[in-house]
């Protein structure tokens, strides 16, 4: 009786929800801002780069990583607020 | 101490280390030789998980594509590290709950079917070999430079060696050896590109470096730099340059991306750590990892194109001195040459070589007027550059030497995992799962290693006729994986209504989609002359590169299986009570079979 009936389906959603706003985070950086509005940024200089370039070859890189463990910490407390969690 | 034998010690020295911990860290028993136990620490699974995703192609192709396709190779760099959010968080976890050994067992037991299984074996084996050949063409490149054979015999080495190693240990042994591996090869790649940051822009961070000022006086950033030194040869313009276009380059990053998620080798690396949560983060863990290295690279290919246009183009474009003589060329330059992955044709009979776009009308002019015959460097692979750079840098023999060893670790750990996933796949799944049930442990080992020797030699022989450089025939496989296990897990995990028929005609119609047109552009199982239509941009569907279509495949493969499960019969309730549990973390044992 660890698991109590109904917390499924609150868990999943909050699931759900978290794993959205990351994979639009993930999309706007990478596709958005790296090939879609690429031209366009390049006239703002970050240093030496274009933005579009920076955000292709390296500013996407980092998000991703923060991304993951952003992902990894928030799971790890709705598995605790839905007493999902391991031991 | 000449460059050959410091070579021949860094290299026997890190070979000595690699398999003195396979041979420490031998697999004892199934569990070990196919998930290392699941007991690995997340920081540690990792690391290995870092040599094990960065291939030959990785460390050195990636490079040279970038020197040569600027802005466009992009692509590549979001593509191979922007797979791993998908990873961590859709598939990751759910499949480390779910704790068996092999991905195509999660499959047939999602899917309650056999049928499904081997679907998913074929599908694996498939992405697998075409990514292998890409390692065996890397690891042919790397020795045939730094043995000073010719590049058949280096690919032959290359196999006897991967053959030994593979085997050896299983997951155990390669888990530990690629973290070795990695060491190794982040250094080798690392140490020059700081380097040459530094000698380029006074800045050690090619990070930095990449986004900073020329330390020439010129005033000019690194970047603006480099746009003036291409496109003054005819070449296009470095930072705005595409492969084939905007379109293409979406869908072909897409594809990297869910490809990364469904290569067999690189999920099963989440089955061997101890809990879900370590699942997830060691997807981030990886990605710190692979980070260090593709963030440095687009420094690396920046530089090495602007150093090797200095080396070449000496003084003034179009004054009879301003070209490189071919009597005064650098000893790297020499050394390429023997293995004739560098060509030197001297059209023009000035004894100079000139090197620019001679396939740009208004280039092409202009060099006839300076009494030029047309493009002189015949030949420069782009495999090359990664392991030229720190020579054409002109940087000290112990770190030519730390590249090469570095580049043989990416070729092998790669290779290792991808034909562990190919052995565990025939002996566990096809085998153990399927046609024998009641094979005992030390049979079914035999089998993965019999089935090892087979994927080696079908590597080998298409590593000798390839159908591309080595990151390009990685990327087909990445297409397959892409649209072939990727849909099939995730509507596994998130879509309870998937039933057997739904998955089974997605996979089938997704791998075959792709795999079609990349036979149709590219010939039949690679063989040239064999393709039906020619590999050219009027020929591509909506501009789309062969390399790239693993997305579209996934779209069919979705959208097949949706049509297909909504008209057949609803998935039994001890499967959806399976989804159900693979959604909670608590309760994960360890993987079992």
């Amino acid at each position: 009786m660890e698991k109590p009936q109904g917390s499924g389906d609150a868990y999943w959603r909050a699931t759900l929800g978290l794993l959205t706003t990351v994979l639009i985070i993930w999309f706007v950086v990478s596709f958005g801002f790296g090939i879609i509005l690429q031209p366009m940024l390049d006239s703002i200089m970050l240093g030496g780069y274009p933005l579009g370039f920076w955000f292709a070859q390296q500013g996407s890189i980092y998000i991703f990583v923060a991304l993951i463990f952003y992902y990894a910490h928030r799971m790890g407390q709705i598995d605790r607020e839905h007493d999902v969690h391991e031991d | 101490m000449d460059l050959k034998t410091l070579t021949y010690i860094v290299v026997g020295a890190t070979f000595a280390l690699y398999l003195g911990i396979a041979f420490w860290a031998r697999a004892g028993s199934t569990g070990e030789f196919y998930v290392a136990g699941g007991g690995i620490h997340p920081i540690a699974n990792g690391m290995a998980t870092g040599a094990d995703w960065m291939s030959a192609a990785s460390f050195i192709s990636m490079a040279g594509l970038i020197a040569y396709n600027g802005y466009g190779a992009s692509l590549f760099l979001m593509g191979w590290t922007g797979g791993y959010v998908l990873l961590a968080m859709l598939l990751a976890p759910y499949l480390r709950k779910f704790g068996k050994f092999t991905v195509p067992e999660f499959i047939g037991d999602r899917f309650y079917s056999n049928g499904a299984r081997i679907v998913a074996v074929v599908c694996l084996i498939l992405a697998s070999i075409t990514y292998v050949i890409g390692q065996m063409k890397g690891v042919g490149v790397a020795f045939s430079r730094f043995l000073e054979v010719d590049y058949d015999t280096g690919l032959y080495i290359g196999m006897a060696l991967v053959f030994f190693y593979a085997t050896l240990g299983g997951m155990k042994g390669i888990t530990y050896t690629q973290i070795a591996q990695y060491v190794v090869l982040i250094f080798a790649y690392t140490i020059p590109a700081m380097f040459i940051s530094m000698n380029l822009t006074g800045n050690p961070l090619p990070q930095l470096g990449l986004g900073s000022t020329m330390a020439d006086g010129s005033g000019m950033t690194l970047l603006a730099k480099l746009n003036l030194v291409v496109t003054e040869l005819g070449f296009k313009e470095y930072t705005t340059q595409t492969i084939a276009g905007r379109l293409d380059m979406f869908v072909y990053t897409l594809s990297l991306m869910i490809g990364t998620a469904g290569l067999p080798h690189v999920i099963v690396r989440f089955f061997t750590v101890p809990k879900v949560s370590d699942a997830r983060s060691s997807a981030g863990w990886a990605l710190v990892f692979i980070a260090i290295l593709y963030t440095t690279a687009p420094a690396v290919g920046a530089m090495a194109r602007l150093n090797l246009h200095a080396t070449i183009q000496t003084g003034e474009i179009g004054s009879p001195e301003g070209n490189l003589s071919y009597e005064a060329r650098p000893q790297w330059f020499k050394n390429w040459e023997k293995t004739g992955l560098l060509k030197f044709e001297d059209k023009n009979g000035d004894g100079r070589i000139q090197y620019y776009n001679d396939k740009n009308p208004e280039m092409a002019k202009k060099a006839e007027a300076f009494g030029w015959k047309g493009n002189e460097m015949v030949k420069v692979d782009r495999d090359i550059i990664v392991l030229a750079n720190p020579e054409i840098a002109k940087l000290p023999n112990w770190v030519i030497a730390l590249v090469a060893a570095g580049g043989l670790a990416a070729a092998l750990s790669t290779a290792a995992g991808l034909l562990l996933a190919i052995s565990s796949a025939i002996s566990h799944d096809l085998l153990k799962g399927v046609f024998m049930k009641g094979i005992s442990e030390k049979a079914e080992l035999r089998a993965g290693r019999i089935a090892m020797a087979g994927a080696i030699m079908v590597a080998g022989y298409l590593g000798l006729h390839p159908p591309g450089f080595a990151a390009g025939t990685v990327a087909i496989a990445f297409g397959l994986a892409g649209a072939s296990i990727f849909p099939a897990l995730m509507m596994g995990i998130f879509y309870k209504r998937m039933n057997k028929e739904g998955a089974i005609a997605g996979m089938v119609a997704g791998i075959s989609v792709t795999m079609l047109y990349v036979f149709q552009h590219k010939g039949i199982l690679f063989i040239q002359g064999t393709e039906f239509l020619g590999d050219l941009g009027p020929n591509w569907f909506l501009g789309i590169q062969p390399n790239a279509f693993g997305a579209i495949g996934a779209v069919v493969n979705f959208a097949v299986a949706i049509m297909v499960s909504k008209m057949t019969a609803e998935t039994p309730q001890h499967i959806q009570d399976l989804v159900e549990s693979i959604r909670t973390p608590r309760g994960a044992g360890a993987a079992t079979h």
